[in-house]
């Protein structure tokens, strides 16, 4: 007896409310709060605003409690929340140069004015879990260093006073790029290619640094610097011509050097790699740095043969909201695509059996 | 002071206003030639019509650089008016114009002056409203082309110079071109850059 | 305040139909280009939507910038009103924009559609919005975009007919059964999203205006009414569609497409109309099919 399907709002409330159940988890332990989910998984918060593109602490946490901890499906509630929003305008650039510095590193000299800052990091913690966190122990409190705060001269403007590194690149003139105003074209300018990279999956962008490390289009990087910490928001308002700060937010920015031979138009000279990230994460913002370098090929006349120089499968592939969405489209039903490629199947195996000497029957015409 | 006519006289509700000028410009554009009424409840300055402000309130915005014929661009209260309505920047150019309107079309600098974008994006061109008297008693334009089941015709007044021999060099251009929307004050038609144009004989 | 109630109050209520005005504006603009250029797949800044990339964004995107009050909303999946995804995008609208909805394929204003055409002849007025994953035809044969917009530029489309007749030259048949390209206006080649090529013969010269909406990728593209729409094929392997040996087994129709639906675990099998719509109005009208006894009736 047939029974067509039917009934598909039924079952999707239903679902609905079983994921709402699973949510929750164990009814008989507190519910979460969302001042727990910014303060102790501050990354994770830091992650989602990343990829979410909205820096809003408080939101991230809402979207990682209403994802159950899936952080692309956090990040994906927040991109669709700030596609809503009403666009007042662009902020000034921010001075990174004046970011009250929290953790501030570099790999290529050994002390530097504004010094080494570890600040708080996994590294050299010895990866061993820590029988203690089960429970709540409070941590002792952290000692503050005479003069921090104090802003740290970048690791490039030393390079450049010898001028053995490309300059910061011009601001001002053209218009910054924004692609989620206009749609993308390819080849892409920088700006809009950083930006994208921002946005990108970390994962991804992990990945793909790694494979130029390995040889698919090396690029001798050093970490001149990744810093962390908080920079002012400004906005101009032209027709008060008064700027205005709409407060401060934490980021990660990370400026790898690299090797240049030169070319017929410029001297041998270190370039950059530049990555810059909302909230902290290294792993991303170096990443960022190796994948805005190996995607400078064109410009600096590289030879192009690596997955990573490749801007249109780099740009195209690192989103991962696209990129999540398309995969799992894959289980809404096909069955109508299915069904003629069935009939294309059965025709052609009707012919082949036909073509073999037609006596031997095939499987299916048993039917 | 002028600040009351450039604040008054917009849509009383954009959100469905603009919604009910877009459909009737799709439409148009859809089926080439088709007279659709707009009434939109506008009252622009002179010499902008209601139609015509209509369409440009319902799709220009601080992302589309609009170019007014001259005669318009002098009028501090048009330019003021869309502006404060719109946000659109006025554009130097007619190439650089992705809307372009015209109150004299007599007046109306070649169309193959405006922007009528490239073999790669054809889009990136203007769509230039034509400000008319009348959709309905000037010379019958017989239209044929995609929208367009057999024939149609329109009889729109008054047209740039020139304009069969000008629109056929739009159409020899193709996928390049303009678009037209052609706004009596109280009704639209349009003519996209696919529409050919036969002679006026029934 | 605790967080918790702040963020309450300050999420924002959404607009009509969802998008923002700019927003519409943008895709109106692009909607427009598109119809002035049959085939042409014009460029836009495609928005986040509250549902994933691939689920239908762009077609959502284009309903909710020409839907108004007084339209009436049809939304299909796979030919059918019930499936999941389409039960979903039509309570959206029905929340975010209000608007009457309906099943009856002649009732409606809109229709937004994945993977079918329906069968009942579209009429003037009525707008179908295609949700398309990949709009460019020639991107399994070049992934590049830069290539590919060169290719349209020219009207290059030798690759095109080159993979087509590998096809023949290999299994005796052109094996693309679905998304089967078309030329429009006899300059564009188009993807038709992935329908069967059993509804390609659908899209020309149709009385309604088509609308293709692809969010991931960032395109809208369009086909006017009365509009030349021509599958490709070759003098000596005409285009054909497929056709089904048997009738719908619930209403008795012929030259429809019909879903092949597992019965049982011994290779029991029936067809039925893949359009349920059209099924429904024909069983409403007294057509039968050989599996559609009053029982069955009464089982539904």
């Amino acid at each position: 007896m047939y029974v067509a399907v039917k009934g598909g709002e039924a079952a999707i409330r239903n679902a609905h409310r079983l994921l709402a159940d699973r949510r929750r988890g164990d009814r008989s332990l507190p519910s979460l709060t969302l001042g727990q989910i910014a303060e102790q998984l501050a990354l994770a918060c830091d992650r989602v605003m990343a990829e979410g593109s909205v820096y809003d602490r408080e939101l991230a946490a809402l979207a990682i409690k209403q994802a159950r901890g899936d952080l692309i499906e956090a990040i994906f509630l927040l991109r669709a929340y700030r596609t809503t929003l009403p666009r007042f305008g662009y902020s000034e650039p921010i001075d990174t140069g004046a970011m009250q510095v929290e953790r501030r590193v570099s790999a290529t000299y050994k002390d530097l004015p504004g010094g080494q800052m570890l600040g708080p990091t996994f590294d050299y913690t010895h990866r061993l879990l820590d029988p203690s966190l089960a429970g709540d122990d409070a941590p002792d409190d952290p000692e503050a260093r005479e003069g921090d705060g104090v802003p740290a001269m970048r690791v490039s403007d030393i390079l450049a006073q010898e001028g053995l590194i490309e300059a910061d690149g011009e601001t001002g003139g053209e218009e910054i790029g924004d692609l989620t105003r206009t749609p993308m074209e390819f080849p892409m300018g920088r700006d809009t290619r950083l930006q994208a990279l921002a946005r990108g999956d970390e994962g991804f962008l992990l990945a793909l640094g790694y494979s130029t490390q390995r040889g698919y289009a090396r690029s001798h990087p050093f970490v001149g610097e990744i810093r962390i910490g908080e920079v002012e928001v400004e906005y101009r308002m032209p027709e008060l011509g008064l700027t205005v700060s709409l407060g401060r937010i934490r980021v990660t920015e990370c400026q790898m050097v690299n090797q240049f031979k030169g070319s017929a138009k410029a001297p041998p000279q270190f370039t950059r790699g530049y990555g810059l990230v909302f909230g902290q994460s290294e792993r991303k913002a170096m990443a960022v740095a190796l994948c805005d370098r190996a995607l400078r090929a064109d410009e600096l006349g590289e030879d192009k043969f690596a997955p990573a120089q490749d801007e249109e499968f780099v740009i195209s592939h690192s989103d991962n909201v696209q990129a999540t969405g398309f995969v799992e489209h894959l289980k809404l039903p096909h069955y109508v695509d299915f069904q003629a490629e069935l009939d294309l199947v059965r025709r052609m195996r009707g012919e082949h059996a036909r073509k073999q000497g037609g006596d031997e029957a095939m499987p299916e015409a048993a039917e | 002071m002028a600040t009351a006519h450039i604040v008054e006289g917009g849509f009383a509700d954009p959100v469905f206003a603009s919604q009910s000028v877009f459909r009737a410009v799709m439409d148009a554009m859809a089926r080439p030639g088709s007279v659709l009424p707009i009434d939109a409840g506008i009252s622009p300055p002179a010499p902008l019509n209601a139609a015509a402000a209509a369409v440009a309130l319902t799709l220009a915005d601080g992302d589309t650089p609009v170019w007014l014929e001259a005669e318009m661009a002098k009028n501090e209260a048009v330019a003021g008016w869309l502006a404060f309505h719109t946000g659109a920047p006025l554009a130097q150019m007619p190439s650089d114009a992705v809307f372009a309107i015209a109150s004299n079309p007599a007046h109306l600098p070649p169309l193959t002056g405006f922007a009528l974008g490239t073999q790669e994006y054809p889009d990136r061109s203007t769509t230039v409203i034509l400000q008319m008297a009348s959709l309905s008693d000037g010379p019958v334009l017989r239209l044929s082309g995609p929208g367009i089941r057999t024939t149609n015709s329109i009889a729109p007044r008054p047209l740039p110079g020139h304009f069969e021999m000008q629109w056929q060099a739009i159409n020899d251009l193709y996928p390049r071109g303009l678009d037209l929307v052609l706004a009596a004050p109280d009704a639209i038609a349009c003519l996209p850059r696919t529409t050919r144009i036969g002679n006026g004989e029934a | 305040m605790t967080l918790e109630t702040e963020i309450e109050d300050g999420l924002a209520s959404y607009n009509f139909a969802y998008l923002d005005e700019q927003t519409k504006r943008m895709i109106r603009r692009a909607i427009l280009k598109g119809i002035a250029i049959p085939g042409y797949q014009v460029p836009f800044a495609s928005r986040e939507m509250p549902m994933p990339y691939g689920w239908g964004t762009g077609g959502v995107q284009v309903t909710a910038s020409i839907i108004g009050p007084d339209d009436t909303l049809k939304v299909i999946d796979q030919g059918a009103d019930d499936t999941t995804n389409a039960v979903s995008i039509r309570a959206f609208f029905a929340k975010v924009a209000d608007v009457e909805t309906t099943t009856r394929t002649g009732e409606a204003t809109i229709i937004q559609t994945r993977h079918r055409i329906p069968e009942e002849k579209l009429t003037e007025g009525q707008i179908l919005v295609y949700q398309v994953p990949i709009p460019e035809p020639l991107r399994f044969l070049e992934p590049r975009e830069t290539e590919t917009r060169k290719m349209h530029a020219l009207a290059e489309y030798g690759l095109m007919h080159v993979k087509l007749y590998e096809d023949i030259a290999r299994n005796g048949h052109i094996a693309t059964t679905y998304a089967y390209p078309v030329k429009v206006e006899g300059r564009y080649v188009m993807d038709p999203s992935p329908t069967p090529k059993f509804d390609n013969p659908k899209m020309h010269m149709s009385d309604a205006l088509q609308l293709f909406g692809a969010g991931r990728e960032k395109r809208i593209y369009a086909v006017p009414p009365h509009t030349n729409v021509v599958s490709l094929d070759f003098e000596d392997y005409p285009f054909e569609i497929q056709t089904f040996e048997e009738p719908c087994a619930l209403c008795g129709a012929h030259g429809v497409y019909l879903d092949e639906v597992i019965l049982d675990d011994r290779g029991g099998r029936m067809f039925v109309c893949s359009d349920t719509d059209f099924c429904e109005e024909r069983r409403a009208e007294g057509h039968r099919g050989h599996l559609s006894g009053e029982a069955m009736e009464a089982a539904e």
